[in-house]
């Protein structure tokens, strides 16, 4: 069935069609025949945001907690560029969103017209696939096309440029079902190297599950193959940042997340493993540290949906090109039907030596009766709000380190974090979409000063559709991470990284007419978070923390998995040489 | 997603053989890339070489398929034989790519390359231009009384000789394609 309708009316059909309920967006000039449509349907929800970036963002924090894609519909030139770096957060953390931008009427593309900006070309390396749409009859299966490729694969960003005479310019509406799609990733891993893996994990002595976002990214199966593989074969497991929640924290079998400020047991099980079996994770420098140091004695197994992922950075002895849920399956089912085998031995001795590392007590930290250690306050939202159907995001920096260390996650999609990018003021308004999938749920923003205050106008979002959204800011007056790397490397000079002229964040929220809680005694913090919690509305909670703390443990640059810092003692001289000049 | 999927045995680069370790040698491979004929395709393509540091040694794009709307971009590029598998997966996870085939280690194959040389001179060494222009197989497509502009086919090699003897007998300009390639044998 086809219909005739405009470009604008297409926009919204095909969102509708594709089951789209919330876009985050901002109006403009070339994109108002769009927001004319919006205003005459009541289908799909529409966010008024208050910057491009955060509408990204949003729908970023909307799609990583229902594993739906994100939408956001932002105007042409300065709508598109303030997108940039959403997409660009999005790319890098594999997040399905489809981002339509308003462009000038084609016959003025070129001319430098108002508010024209290249956006196909400047958004090319931060989306996975982009389109300028030039004529209506192309724009719908454009659109169902967006929604396949953002979605398929490894997931990513889309762009659809739409000028605005394609929009008002009448056109036949094409079905999602008679778009003829050349893009079909592989999704059945190679059955060889699925044996190949399955025969190593019989004979491996020091085997460890080392997992990522794409277990959460391929879906809720994944995640529940992973557990029963985790169960069957009693492996240690260990995740990314991206991948929290994919095995629950409370699990016997769980070592903490990894890398640069994982846990000790984690990384000295991945440095001396002798199988490592990555599921869905890249390999990234925070994981890895100094690479010709990286698990030097390990047989290494990497399940990726995206070839070029494998042998990026690390040579891998077993690759398997597949989706984490599908190869899960067949990994399970082979294991399986050879009959269940393990070294029992060898993993028995395997998992002593674990639990001497967790003897280490890595997170332990020295408590302060008079100030909030920043841990303190994380570990007691976490026994306040764990009871909770709870969604975490965050800032970037020490908070969001802290964060993943203190705070655990039993299943995956509650843990909205920026990290290949590393977006400040990514949280606040990814709390935002989060809140919109999950209108009941408790959503908190776990957020450092400096990174709330870059998204801060969004607090009238927040307002605006009553999004009871929780800001857990805790206040070092610091850039802390900054300042710890200063400390550490520069020879303790403190340049810019010091908060200063920070506002009075209680009367900020009162502003826009939210709620302000402050806090600075650890014998409060608890009726403050109780607080928190049980208000109808957005808090700004400002939580002054001790302002010198450091994260570890630590991974210093150039170093690796078995040279972490466990605390202040240990850091003299500790970056040295090449280290230095990494980040 | 073609980069993993090369006939298996067919390159010894393959993801699939288990291979131990990668070497450190810089080698020179070319690639045919088919993609969708859309604009902005060459784009991406370009932009992930120098977005990500790859080599171009040469380009060339053009039309293959009206019907099938495809367009086909060989490219000469250098790396390590891990840099040269990143690259087929880079290019391999575009949108647009169809397929990616690597002629260096897929079995023979034959590369060409169109060339036009100007050349401006008189007396001796005008006809020791044509002499050369004659062994090489080079055809004569514009002539003055003070020179010629010659068209050359064949290996970048050979026309980088070509280039190299009619230097000094007055070389003025050279346009070359870039190299087009394709296996040798029925498929």
């Amino acid at each position: 069935m086809t219909k005739a309708m405009t470009g604008a009316k297409m926009v919204v059909q095909a969102l509708i069609d594709q089951g789209v309920e919330v876009v985050f967006g901002y109006p403009g000039g070339a994109v108002l025949p769009i927001y004319d449509e919006i205003f005459q349907q009541n289908s799909i929800t529409h966010v008024l945001v208050r910057h491009e970036q955060g509408a990204v963002h949003a729908a970023e924090g909307y799609a990583r907690s229902t594993g739906k894609p994100g939408v956001a519909l932002v105007t042409s030139g300065p709508g598109a560029t303030n997108a940039v770096t959403g997409l660009t957060d999005a790319l890098l953390d594999s997040i399905p969103l489809i981002v339509l931008t308003g462009q000038v009427p084609t016959f003025m593309i070129g001319s430098d017209a108002f508010q024209e900006a290249d956006t196909v070309g400047i958004t090319r390396p931060c989306t996975k696939h982009n389109w300028l749409v030039k004529e209506t009859d192309q724009l719908a299966a454009t659109l169902h096309e967006a929604f396949h490729v953002a979605t398929s694969g490894r997931p990513g960003p889309v762009l659809i440029d739409i000028p605005k005479d394609v929009q008002f310019a009448t056109g036949t509406y094409t079905q999602a079902k008679q778009v003829e799609t050349h893009y079909n990733p592989q999704v059945k891993g190679d059955m060889d190297a699925i044996t190949e893996l399955a025969k190593a994990m019989e004979t491996a002595k020091r085997p460890v599950f080392y997992t990522g976002g794409g277990v959460i990214n391929s879906g809720p199966a994944a995640s529940q193959l992973l557990r029963e593989l985790v169960a069957a074969t009693g492996f240690p497991i260990t995740s990314t940042l991206m991948g929290l929640g994919c095995y629950p924290a409370s699990g016997d079998n769980w070592l903490g997340m990894l890398g640069m400020h994982g846990l000790y047991e984690a990384n000295m099980a991945m440095h001396d493993c002798d199988l490592m079996i990555n599921i869905g994770a890249r390999f990234d420098d925070r994981i890895t540290g100094r690479l010709d140091a990286f698990s030097p004695g390990s047989k290494k197994a990497h399940i990726d949906i995206d070839a070029s992922s494998i042998n990026k950075v690390i040579h891998v002895d077993i690759p398997i090109l597949g989706d984490v849920a599908h190869v899960l399956e067949d990994l399970l089912n082979v294991w399986k039907a050879r009959g269940r085998k393990t070294d029992k031995e060898g993993l028995s001795n395997w998992w002593d030596q674990i639990n001497e590392w967790r003897n280490v007590k890595c997170l332990d930290y020295k408590q302060d009766s008079k100030i909030i250690k920043p841990q303190y306050a994380l570990q007691r939202l976490e026994e306040l709000t764990k009871k909770h159907d709870r969604y975490i995001t965050t800032e970037v920096g020490q908070h969001q380190m802290w964060a993943a260390q203190y705070l655990g996650f039993e299943d995956p999609n509650r843990w909205m974090t920026s990290g290949g990018l590393g977006t400040m003021g990514y949280g606040f308004p990814a709390s935002i979409g989060v809140q919109m999938a999950h209108p009941d749920a408790l959503v908190i923003n776990v957020a450092g000063e400096a990174s709330w205050l870059m998204n801060m106008q969004e607090l009238g979002t927040a307002m605006q559709y009553k999004l009871p959204v929780k800001q857990f800011i805790l206040n070092n007056e610091r850039l802390g991470m900054v300042r710890q790397w200063q400390q550490l490397l520069h020879g303790e000079r403190y340049s810019s990284s010091w908060s200063e002229s920070l506002p009075d964040f209680v009367k900020l929220a009162e502003a826009f007419g939210a709620k302000g809680i402050q806090c600075h005694d650890p014998d409060t913090l608890d009726d403050a978070i109780m607080e928190m919690i049980t208000y109808d509305g957005p808090v700004l909670f400002d939580c002054l923390v001790e302002k010198h703390e450091n994260c570890f443990p630590m991974i210093p640059s150039g170093k690796a998995h078995n040279e972490m810092l466990l605390g202040d003692d240990s850091t003299e001289g500790a970056i040295q040489g090449a280290g230095e000049a990494l980040v | 997603m073609s980069a993993l999927k090369i006939k298996k045995g067919a390159t010894s680069h393959s993801a699939y053989n288990l291979r131990p370790n990668y070497s450190d040698t810089v080698e020179r491979h070319t690639l045919a890339v088919l993609v969708e004929n859309e604009p902005g395709v060459l784009a991406r393509v370009i932009g992930l070489f120098s977005g990500r540091g790859y080599n171009i040694d040469s380009l060339t794009v053009a039309e293959v398929d009206h019907l099938g709307h495809r367009s086909r971009i060989t490219i000469v590029t250098s790396g390590t034989p891990q840099i040269i598998e990143q690259i087929k997966a880079q290019l391999g996870r575009i949108v647009d790519v169809h397929k990616v085939n690597d002629l260096t280690v897929e079995g023979p194959s034959v590369e060409r390359e169109l060339a036009l040389f100007k050349v401006a001179g008189k007396g001796e060494n005008r006809i020791e231009a044509v002499r050369l222009a004659d062994i090489f197989r080079a055809n004569v497509v514009d002539s003055t009384l003070e020179s010629f502009v010659f068209e050359i086919t064949g290996t970048p090699e050979k026309i980088d000789a070509f280039a190299e003897l009619m230097q000094p007998l007055g070389l003025q300009e050279i346009a070359r394609t870039g190299v087009a390639a394709l296996s040798r044998g029925a498929v």
